[in-house]
């Protein structure tokens, strides 16, 4: 006898897509993480636009992390251009990226996450039972889209940056008010991560490389080189060239391993591990206090990860908001010329990389753009692998929602994916 | 008192205008006692079956299997509402109607035989019948609010605004980018709503809102030729968020 599940679609995750596992003989047998959102063809489109409308326009494929898209295509662009931008907005950016860190991190933690490890179908109905902590993170994200809309504004697509920084300088008395929440939003983020570091931990261990941005003096987020627990070391203009490209034909996503070495992770989990030393030592204080530290390597603590940077971010804030300088000028214009640049930045779920070739009128004529979920799919599925023998003993709903709540580790983004998931459940139980 | 039954569909998109639910917040959890959202794919596992009271759809319809969806959202739904430019006028995706869909696919997948997508990206309406619209890219979620406080009290929800973003921006004493700057501003023939948020932020508007209604764009595209704004250029301001809206593409076909 085989029983059969089909769920269409996957919950909270951004987007849509599915998961088909195949259980035979007591073992995953097939796992295919597979994605069924629409293609929009964005890099097809960005042919023929001005160099300076691809911010905007890429900021579309995600609604939940537009300045990710918004930063590395700036900063692509700024290469071939020869624009610098000065320090004081440099660190604007880092105080508007931080900002969608806290929301979009502060979402999934509570909105998407944590209701797996407690057992809940939603933040709606956890929050009947965890009023206090959904209450306090609801403030805590909302703050974080204040920072967004304060310097942006707004918190889903701003308006106010640019190729070479911002369209008008932001004044120092419009980011000042944001001190006033500060308080608050230092306190709810510590409980947050305290709440977090208390929370039940599936186990799984796999030895898998994990990559991210490695900063340099402070936690990365705009720049830095490639790195990983594994020795890889090279700057972000060669990325592109040790990767290799995979298509799957359950899939409208494309897949990437690292050539001669695999498939790989990014995101909150892999920026924690290579840059613990740079995180706020009070945030390192709480996370050992629980008994956590470096390096984690469970996939399911990549929560406590996202939570450590939550807290890191709003300290930063503090600091960067505090200290904030208005800029001579609000954006670096450069020389319009013919080039090609590529740039990462550290978007909430991982490595964002953009490159783009533009002719002497400024026109882009090719642009490549690789999102960190894209990059993570391999490892997904490998991850509900390696679960192969738990996920055998569970009943079918338990082990649906184990195999959910293990695709969700990873914050999946589809929309960005599509350029990624709908659950289909097969088994053949043990005769 | 019944709660409204509320799903919110998501078809070619970016989340972003879902997303704005969420970004309710503290109303949010208000909200959800007096509204159910019965199918929320992006914030729950539970699934309620239909019929809905409302159904708020985001993205456009751009594959086969999205238009077997909609026309079922449309039967299962009291009352339809578009959401975002997306889903009331196909949005940035529609950029590939101008263009070979095939060459496109080759242009981004290895292995373009595998995907299966429309000829165009339109907005729902093109294949069912839409109730209401909210504009935006993404909507503000205060007007998504008050539409759905609306709803609650039994009212009429309110309709398309008639001031176009210029006199917004009027309204609230900025400094004209157009006029101070040069800078080529969408504003006067741009749907108002979001309270002329680019001219306050020192950017012209990049018409996010979609067409105003009965807008005039020979006018401005005048005044854009004064300031030595080329003609390609003319055509992408109207090539972008909100291209295949009816009015816009008139003006994109007209530069071709
Ligand atoms: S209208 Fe804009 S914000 Fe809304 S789903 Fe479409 S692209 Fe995203
Ligand atoms: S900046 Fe644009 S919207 Fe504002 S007044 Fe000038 S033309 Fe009108
Ligand atoms: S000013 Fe124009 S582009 Fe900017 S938010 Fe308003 S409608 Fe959208």
């Amino acid at each position: 006898m085989s029983k059969v599940i089909k769920v269409d679609y996957l919950a909270r995750v951004e987007g849509e897509g599915n998961l088909f596992v195949e259980l035979s003989d007591g073992r995953v047998s097939r796992v295919e993480v597979g994605i069924f959102e629409a293609p929009r063809f964005f890099e097809a489109f960005l042919r023929g636009r001005k160099y300076y409308e691809v911010p905007d326009i890429t900021a579309r494929i995600c609604g939940i992390c537009p300045i990710a898209y918004i930063m590395s295509s700036s900063r692509a662009l700024e290469k071939i251009l020869g624009a610098e931008v000065p320090e004081e907005v440099r660190k604007l950016r880092r105080i508007v990226y931080l900002g969608e860190w806290i929301e979009s991190h502060v979402l999934h933690i509570l909105m998407l996450h944590a209701p797996d490890f407690l057992g809940y179908e939603s933040v709606l109905s956890m929050a009947r039972d965890y009023p206090d902590i959904v209450r306090k993170g609801m403030k805590l994200k909302g703050w974080g889209n204040q920072v967004i809309s304060v310097v942006g504004g707004r918190s889903v697509h701003p308006v106010s940056c640019r190729v070479g920084g911002f369209h008008r300088i932001i004044r120092r008395d419009e980011l000042l008010p944001l001190l006033k929440g500060l308080g608050q939003a230092r306190d709810y983020a510590r409980e947050l991560l305290e709440w977090v570091l208390k929370l039940p931990m599936p186990d799984l261990k796999r030895d898998v490389e994990l990559v991210s941005l490695r900063g340099v003096g402070e936690y990365p987020i705009l720049e830095g080189r490639v790195v990983s627990n594994k020795g890889l070391n090279v700057p972000e203009d060669v990325f592109e060239n040790i990767l290799v490209v995979e298509q799957a034909k359950y899939s409208t996503s494309l897949r990437y391993a690292l050539k001669d070495r695999g498939h790989y992770v990014v995101g909150p989990l892999a920026r924690y591990n290579n840059n613990y030393d740079l995180l706020d030592p009070e945030v390192r204080g709480v996370v050992e206090s629980y008994g956590y530290g470096a390096p984690l390597h469970n996939s399911f603590q990549s929560i406590i990860a996202r939570a450590a940077e939550v807290y890191h971010a709003v300290l930063e804030l503090e600091e960067l908001i505090s200290n904030y300088r208005e800029p001579q000028q609000p954006y670096v214009e450069g020389v319009v010329r013919r080039g090609v640049g590529a740039a990462i930045t550290e978007a909430p779920r991982g490595m964002l990389y953009h490159r783009y070739e533009i002719n002497e009128r400024g026109y882009v004529i090719n642009a490549n753009i690789i999102p960190p979920t894209s990059q993570n799919l391999a490892s997904i599925e490998e991850d509900l692998l390696a679960l192969s023998d738990k996920l055998a003993t569970l009943n079918l709903e338990e082990a649906q929602w184990l195999a959910e709540q293990t695709i969700r580790n990873y914050d999946p983004c589809i929309s960005c994916a599509t350029h990624f998931l709908k659950i289909r459940y097969v088994t053949h139980p043990k005769p | 008192m019944r709660k409204l039954k509320v799903a919110v569909y998501k078809f070619s998109s970016c989340d972003g205008c879902q997303l704005q639910f969420l970004n309710l917040e503290d109303e949010l959890l208000q909200l959800s006692d007096l509204i159910e959202f019965a199918l929320f794919y992006e914030a729950r596992r539970f699934v309620g079956s239909g019929p809905y009271d409302v159904a708020f759809v985001e993205g456009s319809i751009s594959t086969p299997h999205e238009v077997e969806l909609i026309k079922k959202v449309r039967e299962e739904s009291k009352v339809l509402v578009a959401i975002g430019a997306c889903a009331t006028s196909g949005g940035i995706q529609a950029l590939r109607n101008w263009a070979d869909a095939e060459e496109y696919k080759r242009y981004v997948y290895p292995r373009p035989e595998w995907v299966e997508v429309l000829r165009y990206a339109e907005p729902p309406s093109k294949y069912v019948k839409v109730d209401y619209e909210i504009r935006g890219c993404p909507v503000s979620k205060d007007q998504l609010l008050s539409f759905v406080l609306q709803l609650l009290k039994g009212k009429t929800p309110p309709t398309l605004p008639v001031d176009s973003v210029c006199v917004e921006c009027k309204r609230r004493g900025n400094v004209c980018v157009l006029v101070a700057k040069g800078i080529p501003c969408l504003g006067p023939v741009t749907m108002g709503g979001c309270g002329a948020l680019c001219p306050s932020y020192g950017r012209g508007c990049y018409g996010c809102y979609g067409p105003m209604i009965d807008p005039k764009p020979d006018a401005l595209n005048a005044r854009f030729k004064e300031l030595n704004i080329k003609p390609k250029e003319i055509q992408l301001l109207f090539k972008q968020f909100t291209n295949w809206s009816k009015e816009f593409r008139k003006v994109v076909e007209e530069y071709e």
